[in-house]
């Protein structure tokens, strides 16, 4: 006996509901942007300059005599968290400490980072600073240029790569469902002010990437079935094509998820935002790619004629023999 | 027909052994790291098999602990050294002409300007023509020759800068002096595997494994180390008073409140040192012995039998560490540098003045430590996770796909083989992001898979015979699993070339990860099922 998460056979209508899907995604885009714009992002010293500093202890970690010691150097903004994790042993307490980048500092004054941990040792006599990381505000100001305009570049270039592979309306499709993913994902790190550095880039552009393998594996079936089935509907042939990918969409987001989840859980505290970032954009991916992408489709329309091959049919590799 | 010709699984099969063979080191990564180690130092190398490879995939500093550091070189700095020695030069040009132009004056100037008034302000054009019959051709950006220097007037003042191209090509010079001096000075230090790197026009990224901190790494290549002997004109109190021109107040280094007027000029730099070693002094306090080359030991030679009685100052990065009074002309080329240190301290200067002084100064734009133990953490909650998610995936494919879904399952155990082959071939380095694109290709790369699984079983729904049905569903899924890839390895290319550091890691595990699950996917699983299916010959098929 297999394990199905799909039936065999399925027929689901995903467009009779398509305004309320658009709506779904619609109010969630503009929640997601609301919160950007309203609190803003917890931005990591990588975009925002400034020093975190880890600190562990065997003792417990008290927040607020921590801060009492710090209080006396004036050092601005500091944020002192404590990070809980299952893989931690009972004598292991951590706190993640961010201080603000100093005025008029490029560099990162290393006696400033002396004398926080010395005050700090007054309290807990046995602490440790397993990792001190500084960013000066001029690298974080390129690093967030970048960042941007990565994420910017990588959904060009996929659009250009759609376009040429299928037709504009499905370059746009993809893309309205990339858009979409990115910002949702931004949304919730600003609803939840999870910490937001360089790696979750990282992660928004696997997601983007992600996104779209599943976008155009369903694509690529409705391009197949717009040839074979000339006369059905265009939702038709989406729906149908839908059904057809959504056990493989299934099974590939469920694997992907074992592993991400499994990472979530175990893989420590220093990855789990990046990991979050990356269980939340296959979710929504996956809802994208049949929801935002296929519904874009529908009301974009495409021309129907698929019968001679050309150039921006995307034959050129679609008889490569293995 | 369901076929592969014999060449071709000769070539998959011999791609896997070759991969897994490249991988293989990394299971005994101890003993290989200790291996190479010793090979690298041309000793004796044992504890691992000469014929197999040895190559394996580097851990990034998140991972292994140590320091990194990002500076930026202050390049504007060497074009005023430049100019400033080349005053003499325009001084003695200026002064044949005197009887036209008039008296002439260094004035001070911008960075990166050489300022002389000109007595006679109507012959400045005669002026700017005699300058620049002293500019040098240089290569310039379009390919032709052009002069290394610009020379133009403002009101009294006739200015003195570098041309762009000389600009250029001075920036070029500074940047590899810069990472050779800081090469030589890691070196100096021992550690292992440091990564110095030049990054855009004037940074250098500097990565040291296993350094306890960023700050000792800091101390080794944040200083300039520049050496000078140099006149001593005054003494004084005032930290604002006036040097005069052609001279600089500089502070003493062990007492705050002096100061000490010095002719800016040097007698003799560090650049002529041939060894410095640290001593002890006849009081036996910490010291520093120095040697000059010949040149070195006949100008200083020169000087102290000239100066008998007179002080003179050992200026290091413009701080005064002594200024003794020559009592008697040192003519045999060493020396001995004397000072507030401790025995640290006397052996770092020893190493930096070995080493030789950095072009320009260095801002630290960016530092980072981890220490190991954290790095250590990091590599086992990610092996845990790995195993767990791998197992995961193992057990959810078979459930799912049965014999089909143990041929996909051995295609991703060879998968992942293939991808520390490939890592450890082209000497990547692994970050914990990287760990996580691992994972995440783990999850991602039974989709192709997957693709043809469910293609299969669709295509046995028109019952054209299980043979049939195995062709076709690889057939009709390669559009989606070329598509589907392909697009994913653009935003991972894109992430390789914008990322800094960790995320290009992660950008390399996952664009390799692509690679090789599109191989074992089209090739390594099909020619399993291939080969089970020559053997079985089944009338049905369940997949």
């Amino acid at each position: 006996m297999r394990l199905r998460l799909v039936k065999q056979q399925t027929a689901f209508d995903f467009f009779e509901k398509w305004k309320l899907w658009l709506g779904v995604s619609a109010l969630l885009v503009v929640l997601s942007i609301a919160s950007t714009v309203t609190q803003g992002l917890n931005f990591g010293i990588d975009f925002k300059g400034g020093t975190t500093i880890r600190a562990e202890s065997s003792t417990p970690i008290d927040v607020a005599a921590y801060r009492q010691a710090i209080e006396p150097l004036a050092l601005g903004d500091v944020s002192i968290a404590e990070v809980f994790d299952p893989s931690f042993r009972d004598d292991q307490h951590v706190a993640q400490i961010r201080i603000q980048a100093q005025d008029g500092q490029e560099a990162v004054a290393s006696d400033v980072v002396a004398q926080l941990e010395s005050a700090l040792r007054n309290i807990a006599p046995d602490i440790r600073f397993p990792s001190v990381e500084s960013v000066g505000p001029k690298v974080s100001g390129e690093l967030i240029k970048s960042a941007v305009l990565a994420v910017v570049i990588a959904i060009a270039v996929v659009l250009i790569y759609i376009w040429l592979r299928f037709e504009w309306q499905f370059a746009l499709g993809a893309v309205g469902a990339l858009v979409h993913d990115v910002i949702l994902t931004i949304g919730i790190f600003s609803a939840l002010q999870i910490k937001f550095d360089l790696a979750i880039i990282a992660a928004l552009l696997t997601i983007v990437g992600y996104s779209l393998n599943d976008t155009v594996v369903v694509f690529d079936r409705v391009r197949e079935n717009l040839r074979r089935y000339k006369k059905k509907d265009l939702s038709d042939v989406l729906n149908l094509s839908i059904n057809e990918t959504l056990s493989r969409t299934v099974m590939t987001s469920v694997t992907t998820l074992l592993a991400l989840i499994s990472l979530f859980v175990l893989g420590g505290d220093v990855i789990r935002g990046f990991v979050f970032a990356m269980i939340w954009g296959v979710m929504v991916g996956t809802y994208s790619s049949v929801f935002v992408a296929s519904s874009t489709l529908l009301r974009l329309g495409v021309k129907r004629d698929w019968s001679k091959p050309s150039n921006t049919d995307g034959n050129q590799f679609a008889n490569i023999d293995a | 027909m369901l076929h592969i010709e014999g060449w071709k699984r000769v070539v998959i099969w011999a791609t896997c052994a070759l991969g897994l063979l490249f991988a293989l080191p990394n299971g005994f990564y101890g003993q290989v790291e200790s291996y190479n180690d010793a090979q690298d130092a041309g000793q004796e190398a044992t504890g691992w098999p000469s014929f197999l490879p040895s190559g394996l995939v580097n851990l990034g500093l998140d991972l292994r602990g140590g320091a990194h550091l990002l500076g930026e070189v202050k390049l504007e700095e060497v074009y005023t050294t430049r100019l400033e020695g080349f005053w003499p030069e325009v001084r003695n040009a200026l002064r044949e002409e005197r009887t036209t132009i008039g008296a002439i004056r260094q004035q001070e100037g911008g960075a990166g300007e050489l300022v002389v008034r000109i007595g006679n302000p109507e012959q400045m054009d005669r002026a700017i023509e005699v300058v620049q019959t002293l500019a040098r051709p240089v290569a310039s950006l379009t390919g032709g020759m052009t002069d290394d220097i610009v020379v133009s007037a403002l009101g009294n003042n006739l200015i003195v800068t570098l041309s762009e191209a000389e600009q250029l090509a001075t920036d070029d010079r500074t940047m590899a002096q810069s990472l050779e001096i800081i090469r030589r000075r890691v070196d100096e230090a021992g550690t292992r595997e440091p990564t110095i790197q030049r990054q855009g026009k004037d940074r250098i990224l500097i990565q040291v494994p296993g350094l306890g901190s960023a700050q000792e790494l800091k101390d080794l290549i944040g200083v300039p180390a520049l050496l000078t002997f140099q006149t001593v004109v005054g003494r004084s109190s005032n930290p604002n008073g006036a040097a005069g021109v052609g001279n600089e107040l500089l502070p003493a280094a062990d007492n705050p409140d002096l100061y000490y007027i010095i002719e800016r000029i040097p007698v003799v730099t560090g650049e002529e040192l041939t060894d410095a070693q640290p001593s002890f002094d006849q009081n036996g306090r910490p010291a520093v012995n120095f040697r000059f080359n010949t040149s070195g030991a006949r100008k200083f030679g020169q000087y102290t039998t000239d100066h008998v009685g007179d002080p003179f100052a050992i200026v290091l990065d413009d701080e005064v560490i002594s200024a003794p009074v020559i009592e008697v002309p040192i003519t045999g080329g060493s020396g001995i540098i004397t000072g507030n240190f401790d025995v640290a301290e006397s052996t770092r200067l020893a190493t930096l003045l070995r080493a030789g002084s950095l072009p320009a100064s260095l801002e630290f734009l960016e530092e980072r430590t981890v220490g190991p133990e954290l790095g250590q953490d990091s590599i086992d909650a990610g092996k845990i996770a790995c195993l767990v998610g791998f197992a995961a995936v193992l057990i959810f494919m078979f459930l799912s796909y049965g014999t089909f879904g143990i041929f996909a399952n051995i295609a991703l155990l060879i998968n992942v083989g293939l991808m520390f082959g490939l890592l450890s071939m082209i000497g990547a380095t692994l970050t914990l992001p990287g760990i996580a694109g691992i994972v995440l290709t783990i999850g991602m790369a039974v989709d192709a898979n997957v693709l043809v699984f469910e293609r299969i079983r669709e295509e046995l729904k028109t019952a054209k015979g299980p043979a049939r049905a195995i062709e076709l569903g690889y057939e009709k899924a390669l559009s989606a699993i070329v598509d589907a890839n392909i697009t994913t390895f653009l935003t991972a290319a894109i992430l390789f070339i914008m990322g800094a550091g960790p995320v290009k890691g992660f950008a390399v595990t996952l664009g390799l990860g692509i690679i090789t699950s599109v191989f074992t996917a089209i090739f390594v699983t099909r020619a399993m099922v291939v080969i089970w299916f020559e053997r079985r010959k089944p009338k049905t098929l369940e997949v």
